[in-house]
């Protein structure tokens, strides 16, 4: 055939299909000078270990809970039970954890097994029940609050300090380690086979079936996977407030989701990375301290979060739009 | 590869040589559609062997079953003599039986590296994929098949229908199937790249591969087949040596009724009434174009592939914005500035698509619904749909076009490839279209309805429409169009006066002076 072709180069290529990523990063980034500018406005001083420590702190629960939801919108699914899954390891991290290596060691991983059993009702329901995924982690959603209430009536409990510290230290932004974390983890589930499986089925089902790609243990582990990660986050969330509450995560499925959306993957599936929803974690974080500064009064701020939502979501779609067509 | 090596053996004093694939009185129905009924076919190593038929005779489900996409209602399914249950296209992959289905099984948002060697990435340390050497062992893939214009670091979205198509052709072959189905391979691709698949199936012949194809080109058929199966309704009724069957016989065979002729005559024109003129047309890829097209014509657009067809169709639609030169439409200079100008009355330009899928019909929804998109006003009244009206429109389309489908309530969808085609053309027909760009419409579909969409666009030019064509068929343009342009390089090189053009002279003018790179 003809060898009549204009040839890229691997940094080109990088570039063209990773334009919603590089968009996240960007969003990132302008939110943080925002961020810098509004606070030396205030403060007359440049934010320091202080700050830097409050929100990574912040944003850590938010980038665990996003990260698993990436996994499972990768596949072409949605998780809605993110929230009453962190309402759950919520309560019983603060309830049932104790100042012990031991008990801090086991809890954690009845946590990880709590979130890998949820995760794998999900996953059965969605891939062998042949079930909309919106539909049953709606039902789960409800399940897990109801859980989550009956192990912590009441907001309270007490986690202890050493594990605050070892998690979510408030004086370092030892949290940062997290994350660097999860960006490599991400960067090897990216090499894996299970991690092409995820990316295959979420690009067309029948045609990763037809590759020989295990379909059904590609859905279920994406569950599985999630509801890990938003166990996790749950756990985390317990241990930057030191106390528990059986409704504070019910917040973290529509913020993951949010998350996901600015880190620039696809919602149809198939597209996307984690390291833009950790972005997009921090994006959020972010905001709620950009409109403190601006001195909007906290009663609106949900109103301002969706103007911005939309705003953004707006303005990465048209600069993407407009960079496909410049290359 | 023990595979081709125990077939080849000499010292097997078989008293009839084992095929390399058989199926065996294989029935499968899909709903209540009896897909194959009763339906057997062998084929043997070192031969091409090609299955024929029109769409719905049973020849994609037969491929899809041989190589274990799904299992068939009853029937037995042998590879080279023992009985095997082949559960998935990967148990079927082991027993070295490779596929390349007609629905394309790449995956879009991946790139061509990635999907080339899914599930086969080179690993390094822990297991972990290598990504840089998931890029060279995909560049040796090509260069050994002599590919030299993909770049496997591109995503699949990004790539043409063509390249796409050998994307998965060699994603096929570098598996090194002994037994290689194709299931229509070469629909979507150019003269080019036939070429190219050819060689590469008299090598694969050459080292004893059993390969297996569709197609409903009979000059693709006829160049390449050692053996030629026939189905009809679901049923293999022949099976030749392709040197012994002909072209109007095989069509008797397919279609079970006596083709006098495959092509009809185009009517004789009356007058010379311009209804579409392009003056000095350039735009992308399209250069200093004048051509004028006549009431009642039909403007055959030909030449190599790649050579600005397209473009110029897109041109004359309103997609891609001319840098110069003029469209005239009934005397007077226009301007298109999108689709919905060319589609509007008093223009009424349509253009009708190869990939009616992507760029036409509303697949899940009914034929009635997808005729009257473009004149839903004028079957309501105040905005609300009047079934009566609506209902009468359709049966006369119906009528007009032969539509076979059971009611103007059947879903798009489940429509042969042809009687699609008739639908998107009738609904430009309804929107009071009086030129009409074809693009290709009959890729893809079968022998029976290529007859009927024939009559069709001769049916049209009669009642005056004017029909500029373009087809990837030499042989269709030149025996359907009044007169044919050669595009070559995005500018007209001929023009042949017909009719009764020979199609040798269109590829002679398509390939006469064109420098090869």
């Amino acid at each position: 055939m003809s060898a009549v072709t204009r040839r890229r180069s691997p940094w080109t290529h990088f570039v063209v299909q990773n334009v919603p990523l590089l968009l996240a990063l960007f969003l990132l980034l302008a939110s943080l000078i925002v961020y810098v500018v509004l606070f030396y406005g205030n403060e007359h001083r440049i934010p320091g270990n202080f700050e830097a420590t409050s929100i990574s702190n912040n944003a850590l629960p938010l980038a665990i809970a996003a990260t698993g939801q990436t996994i499972v919108i990768l596949t072409g699914g949605i998780d809605l039970s993110v929230g009453g899954m962190m309402d759950i390891t919520n309560s019983v991290t603060a309830v049932h954890m104790h100042d012990s290596p031991g008990s801090m060691v086991l809890w954690s991983l009845v946590v990880i097994l709590i979130g890998a059993a949820g995760g794998l009702l999900n996953g059965l329901l969605v891939a062998i029940g042949r079930l909309q995924p919106i539909l049953v982690t709606l039902a789960t959603l409800s399940i897990f609050q109801g859980i989550a209430i009956k192990i912590l009536p009441t907001p309270g409990g007490q986690v202890p300090p050493s594990f605050t510290n070892l998690l979510t230290n408030p004086n370092r932004p030892t949290a940062l380690i997290y994350v660097a974390l999860i960006i490599l983890l991400w960067l090897i589930f990216r090499r894996t086979s299970f991690g092409i499986s995820i990316f295959a089925i979420g690009n067309d089902r029948q045609a990763a079936r037809a590759n020989g790609v295990n379909v059904l243990w590609a859905r279920v582990g994406a569950f599985i996977l999630a509801g890990i990660m938003s166990a996790l986050a749950g756990m985390f969330l317990a241990a930057t407030t030191t106390g528990g509450d059986a409704t504070t995560g019910d917040a973290f499925t529509l913020t993951s989701i949010a998350a996901v959306v600015l880190g620039g993957v696809s919602l149809f599936g198939g597209r996307g990375s984690a390291i833009g929803s950790v972005a997009g974690a921090f994006v959020l974080t972010l905001l709620i301290n950009i409109l403190f500064f601006a001195n909007i009064n906290p009663l609106y701020q949900s109103f301002y979060e969706g103007v911005f939502l939309i705003g953004a979501v707006v303005l990465t779609v048209l600069i993407g739009r407009y960079l496909r067509r410049a290359t | 590869m023990t595979v081709k090596e125990s077939a080849s053996q000499p010292e097997v004093p078989a008293p009839t040589i084992a095929a390399a694939i058989e199926g065996r009185g294989i029935f499968k129905a899909f709903g209540g559609v009896q897909a194959l009924d009763d339906a057997s076919f062998a084929a043997s190593f070192g031969e091409v062997h090609a299955l024929v038929g029109e769409n719905g005779a049973g020849k994609s489900t037969m491929i899809k079953i041989m190589s274990g996409l799904f299992p068939p209602d009853s029937g037995i399914i042998e590879v080279e003599g023992r009985e095997v249950d082949l559960r998935s296209p990967v148990e079927a992959q082991k027993l070295s039986v490779g596929t390349v289905f007609q629905e394309l099984t790449l995956l879009p948002w991946m790139t061509v590296a990635e999907n080339l060697l899914l599930r086969h990435e080179p690993r390094g340390v822990g297991g972990l994929i290598r990504r840089g050497d998931l890029v060279r062992r995909a560049e040796a893939i090509f260069a050994d098949l002599g590919i030299e214009h993909i770049d496997p670091r591109a995503l699949v979205a990004d790539l043409s229908l063509a390249d796409q198509q050998v994307v998965e052709i060699a994603h096929a072959v570098d598996r090194k199937p002994g037994i290689f189905f194709m299931d229509e391979p070469t629909s979507s691709l150019a003269e080019r790249e036939v070429e190219w698949l050819f060689r590469l199936i008299r090598k694969l012949r050459e080292d004893g591969t059993c390969i297996v194809f569709t197609s409903h080109r009979w000059r693709e058929i006829s160049s390449i087949a050692d053996r030629i199966t026939i189905f009809r309704n679901g049923r293999n009724v022949a099976t030749y040596p392709a040197m012994e069957l002909g072209e109007d016989q095989a069509i008797t065979l397919m279609t079970g009724r006596s083709v006098s002729a495959m092509y009809p005559e185009p009517p004789s024109l009356e007058g010379q009434e311009p209804v579409l003129e392009a003056r000095g047309l350039s735009g992308q890829r399209v250069e200093d174009i004048t051509f004028t097209l006549h009431r009642g014509e039909i403007l055959g657009v030909g030449g190599l592939a790649g050579q600005g067809h397209r473009e110029l169709f897109l041109t004359l639609f309103g997609v891609l914005k001319p840098t110069a030169g003029q469209i005239v439409v009934d005397g007077r200079p226009r301007k298109l500035r999108s689709p919905h100008d060319a589609i509007r009355a008093g223009m009424g330009i349509a253009l009708v698509p190869e990939d009616r899928k992507r760029e036409g019909l509303i697949l899940p929804m009914p034929i009635a619904d997808n005729l009257t998109l473009p004149i839903l006003r004028r079957v309501s009244r105040l905005s609300v749909i009047e079934p009566d009206r609506e209902r009468t429109l359709v049966r006369q389309m119906f009528e007009r076009l032969l539509i076979r489908a059971s009611s103007g309530r059947q879903l798009v969808r489940t429509l042969s490839g042809g009687n699609q085609q008739k639908v998107l053309i009738g609904r430009w027909l309804l929107a009071n279209t009086r030129i009409l760009l074809l693009y290709d419409i009959t890729r893809g579909v079968d022998v029976g309805t290529k007859h009927d969409i024939y009559e069709l666009v001769l049916d049209l030019a009669r009642q005056g429409c004017a029909i500029l064509f373009y087809t990837s068929d030499t042989e269709e343009m030149a025996h359907l169009c009044h007169r044919v342009l050669v595009l070559r390089e995005g500018a007209i090189s001929a023009e042949l006066q017909g009719p009764g053009i020979d199609p040798e002279q269109v590829v002679a003018a398509a390939v006469r002076g064109s420098v090869r790179a």
